[in-house]
């Protein structure tokens, strides 16, 4: 992966080209209720149980947008560096489908709550930025069901209404790895901002991705199709690449393409037609007679900026900076709020470089094969920093710590407590293993006199004697300053 | 039959609340003579066993301090009413009853008033006749073959006819002040965001306002006390304090300038009117208001702007009646578009369809920026040339109608025709602002005429109180004969 050149081209039979990607990412608004009525937003609940009277659109039902869905939109804004609109509208987006009982979804079209912004993505090849177009609400609908009935289609409503962020890129994506970086990217910036939970698994996003190709060199864009509706970071990535390899291959036959809807079909890995530009809704936006247009005072946008976290590009200097991490190090730790909170942690009471090490390594590869995640993990942040600074103050080898590590996964228990109930303390006392060291050359004299006359592997073997001897618990570095000093005399 | 139910709403209080009867009596009183007036067909709903239990409540406790003590009424059946039919006048909600009680309605039961019935309207609240409800036209009190108006068609009828002490309708063009005048009573369409407009059956969003329907200037601020008010439940509602305009209304209007607008003397205007204009000038300047002429430049666009805007927002509106979920689903259909087609075909009547068509084409794209987009942009110089002219006067003097009820069938198939009936009544829905319709004379034939007075936002106190001076100096008499009993 660790390219220090940008290389993702296609090759056609006769020229070379270049994706062009553009996202339209979903973000699942978090908060307690939905967009324009107070029902619940609570995920996994029994259909149909978290509908009002608005939510399904009864006679005379009038929607009341709610301030944290607005607070939310503004935050998620400030966190893209984006310019937030102080006067917006909500428009209606007429169509008919079952599961969207208004008849059109609310949404924002001509004048989007937040406008253009920018994203900073940390590539192998060096930082790039992805512009971001505009960020806007809307209403998600309801959920359709197909598979439950042969004859019918079942409708659950509890997703209808709840508050979804559309966040619009620039075309300025080139490649699915970038896609990969810039949406996981968006979902750090806004689980940072507490703004959405970025849980792909339950719909929280999805993004429809635009692709078009075009040879290296060109400057004017190619037609460009748009994949609807992808659910998960690898789908879009084998979308783009099925997609991209489509169009080049239809362009090197001389054909046109046909801007038109697509579905990627994840299980034949192929995105198929779903509607030409022809067959496109006129979805017949205008303004919702039933909201004012919304206004934004420069107060709420100042105490908003005021109450905002840390972002992770500043995080990661300030770990560059403060702790003396590398650029790789510090990404990897600021990658997730909770892995950066539970690091700043542990590095207030111990050793910093040597807390990122042991995190990247052990801390993470177990939370990784139990399938657990930093914030519920079985070893405490402060645990973890006494076993880090247990290993720092020479109190126990790297080796013990390792074991001790396992306890503490399994126990729960704090290190101190391990190491002294299991009488792990590494033996450092220069007087003892003195001695011990003496006891073992004595034993083994022939293999000194060998050592001496030129033979050094041996200093392995005495070592391992050493530790053998102690139960493993001699402090490496001290028995290896003895044992050259009584080898020499 | 009692002369009680001939007496105005605030009279009727008077004897409620000096107990000289009682609310269950008077209920009767009107349960009976409703039950003789089937042939106006102005009710749709009735729920007598409801409104006598409430009206025995109230006598068992009343509370003579509320607004409307004990006091019982028939409401458009636009409403929502939970627990009560509320059909919009529609097939597609024949049989639709609404678990919840839009929040005009229950700001009239707060003040101790009892639901009577369900008034028959337009579908929809679509059109000036009364003639497009699903559940048959109803007949103006005045003369049996003529119409009472629409939209709030069953409701004038109601109230011209001694069926409800008084009422509340819809206006979104005209709906409550078209009717009123046909039936010789009063009718205010307040500002727009005075009454709350949750659990009213929407038609026009940006247009539609509930407002009541009475037989006198003091009965409709009454009303008008009861049913206004804040509500976050409706983000276009008015945040302001409650006033009292009954307790505050006044005779007195001397030197307020009252506006005569030219543009308001159309071609082809029956002589009559004209003249009952010339008469209701008369009448204020003889009260000490100053006349003054002004001028509304933008007023002939107003009605082809009424007509890409309603339709356009009732296109949007009238999308959730799809069958899925509640009211009217067909059963032919094999897949869900066929299921939306039929119930949608089979389920709205005529007008409904012509203004969804309307409404849908008029914001397709390419004709957008056209007919919509051009629509709104007009309807603001509309409400700029009232703002303009509202610096230096403080009321607008106008007739209601451009002619008295007309014959039931005369405009049927003449859509064109029936849309200029609004002709006067729809620039102040564009413009956001108050008006009162008030009897002012008879034409030749013996029908009501009525005049309007347009005031400022928000200044519903004092086209009251126009109007409440105007009422005791012309001396109107509606001259209803009960020839249906």
């Amino acid at each position: 992966m660790s390219k220090d050149k940008f290389d993702y081209f296609i090759k056609g039979e006769k020229n070379q080209y270049e994706v062009i990607i553009g996202l339209e990412v979903h973000a699942q608004v978090l908060s307690n209720s939905k967009l324009f009525s107070g029902s619940s937003t609570k995920f996994g609940a029994e259909p149909n149980s978290q509908v009002s009277l608005i939510d399904s659109a009864f006679p005379g039902m009038l929607p009341v947008i709610n301030k944290e869905c607005i607070n939310q939109a503004i935050r998620t804004g400030l966190g893209l560096n984006a310019k937030i609109n102080k006067n917006s509208v909500f428009d209606r987006k007429n169509y008919f489908y079952a599961d969207l009982p208004q008849g059109y979804q609310i949404s924002q079209y001509k004048n989007p709550i937040v406008g253009e912004g920018k994203v900073l993505l940390d590539m192998p090849y060096g930082s790039k930025e992805i512009g971001i177009e505009r960020l806007h609400l809307e209403q998600d609908a309801g959920k359709s069901i197909h598979d439950m009935d042969p004859s019918s289609t079942f409708v659950d409503l509890n997703r209808s209404g709840i508050a979804l962020m559309e966040i619009v890129s620039k075309p300025d994506l080139r490649s699915p790895e970038e896609v990969n970086a810039y949406i996981k990217k968006l979902r750090t910036i806004m689980r940072y901002l507490g703004t959405c939970d970025g849980n792909m698994q339950e719909g929280s996003l999805r993004a429809d991705v635009n692709v078009s190709v075009r040879k290296v060199g060109d400057k004017k864009f190619g037609t460009r199709c748009e994949i609807k509706n992808v659910n998960s970071i690898k789908f879009m990535q084998m979308a783009i690449e099925y997609e991209a390899k489509r169009q080049v291959e239809l362009l090197d036959e001389g054909k046109k393409i046909d801007q038109e809807t697509r579905l990627f079909d994840t299980k034949k890995n192929e995105t198929r037609s779903m509607r030409s530009k022809e067959d496109a809704h006129d979805y017949r936006y205008f303004p919702d007679p039933d909201l004012l247009p919304l206004k934004i005072e420069q107060k709420l946008i100042d105490d908003l900026k005021k109450s905002l976290p840390e972002l992770p590009d500043n995080k990661k200097e300030r770990f560059i900076n403060e702790y003396g991490l590398n650029s790789y190090e510090a990404n990897v730790l600021v990658s997730e709020k909770e892995i950066s909170d539970y690091y700043e942690e542990a590095a207030k009471l111990s050793d910093k470089k040597l807390a990122a090490t042991w995190m990247m390594g052990d801390l993470f590869a177990m939370l990784n094969d139990k399938g657990l995640n930093i914030s519920n993990s079985p070893i405490s942040a402060k645990n973890f920093a006494e076993l880090v600074q247990s290993i720092k103050t020479g109190e126990i080898s790297g080796r013990i710590a390792k074991e001790v590590f396992e306890i503490m996964v399994e126990s729960g228990d704090n290190p101190k407590n391990i190491i002294v109930s299991k009488g792990m303390k590494q033996q450092s006392d220069p007087k003892e293993l003195e001695k011990i060291i003496n006891e073992i050359l004595f034993k083994n004299k022939d293999k000194v006199d060998q050592y001496k006359s030129g033979k050094e592997k041996l200093f392995g073997f005495f070592v391992g004697q050493v530790m053998k001897q102690s139960d493993g618990k001699a402090n490496p570095q001290l028995t290896n300053e003895i044992l050259k000093k009584l080898l020499k005399g | 039959m009692s002369e009680i139910i001939k007496k105005n709403l605030s009279e009727i209080i008077e004897l409620l609340k000096k107990k000289e009867i009682k609310s269950e009596e008077l209920v009767n009183l009107y349960i009976d003579k409703i039950n003789k007036s089937k042939k106006l067909n102005s009710y749709i709903t009735t729920c007598f066993e409801h409104t006598i239990q409430k009206a025995k409540e109230f006598d068992k406790k009343p509370n003579i301090n509320s607004l409307l003590p004990g006091v019982p009424l028939a409401i458009k059946d636009l409403f929502c009413t939970n627990g009560f039919k509320t059909t919009a006048g529609s097939k597609m909600l024949k049989n639709f009853i609404p678990n919840y009680e839009s929040t005009v309605t229950e700001n009239l039961w707060k003040e101790g008033a009892i639901l009577l019935g369900k008034l028959n309207c337009d579908e929809y609240a679509m059109g000036s006749s009364n003639e497009t409800s699903h559940f048959g036209n109803v007949i103006n009190p005045v003369a049996k073959d003529t119409v009472p108006g629409g939209s709030s068609g069953g409701s004038a009828s109601a109230l011209a006819a001694d069926l409800t002490p008084a009422t509340i309708g819809t206006d979104t063009g005209g709906s409550i002040r078209q009717p009123a005048s046909f039936t010789g009573t009063v009718g205010l369409k307040p500002t727009y965001g005075l009454c709350s407009r949750w659990g009213i059956v929407a038609f026009a969003s940006s247009l539609d306002q509930a407002g009541p329907m009475t037989k006198s200037v003091k009965d409709c601020s009454i009303m008008l006390e009861a049913m206004a008010g804040f509500d976050k439940k409706d983000s276009t509602s008015i945040e302001k304090k409650k006033e009292n305009y009954s307790k505050n209304l006044k005779t007195d209007i001397k030197g307020l300038k009252i506006g005569i607008p030219k543009e308001y003397r159309v071609e082809n205007m029956p002589k009559e009117i004209d003249e009952l204009w010339n008469n209701g000038k008369r009448i204020l300047k003889d009260l000490g208001a100053e006349i003054i002429d002004i001028s509304l430049p933008h007023t002939k666009y107003a009605l082809p702007t009424y007509y890409i805007v309603a339709p356009a927002e009732a296109s949007s509106n009238l999308a959730r009646y799809d069958g899925v979920k509640y009211g009217y689903r067909s059963s032919k259909g094999n897949d869900l578009i066929e299921m939306y087609m039929n119930t949608r075909s089979e389920g709205f009547g005529d007008e409904v369809k012509r203004r969804i068509l309307i409404g849908t084409y008029v914001l397709s794209s390419g004709y957008y920026d056209a007919y919509y987009l051009k629509a709104q942009k007009v309807r603001q110089l509309i409400k700029k040339d009232f703002d303009e002219n509202f610096g230096k006067i403080d009321a607008i003097l106008t007739p209601s109608t451009p002619s008295s009820a007309f014959k039931i069938g005369e405009k049927t198939n003449d859509p064109i025709s029936m849309y200029l009936n609004d002709i006067f009544t729809v620039p102040v829905n564009l413009a956001g602002l108050p008006a009162i319709s008030i009897p002012a004379g008879l034409d030749k034939k013996g029908y009501p005429l009525g005049l309007q007075l347009i005031g400022k936002t928000l200044d519903e106190q004092n086209i009251l109180n126009i109007a409440y001076a105007f009422e005791k100096n012309c001396n109107f008499k509606n001259e209803i004969k009960n020839w249906w009993l």
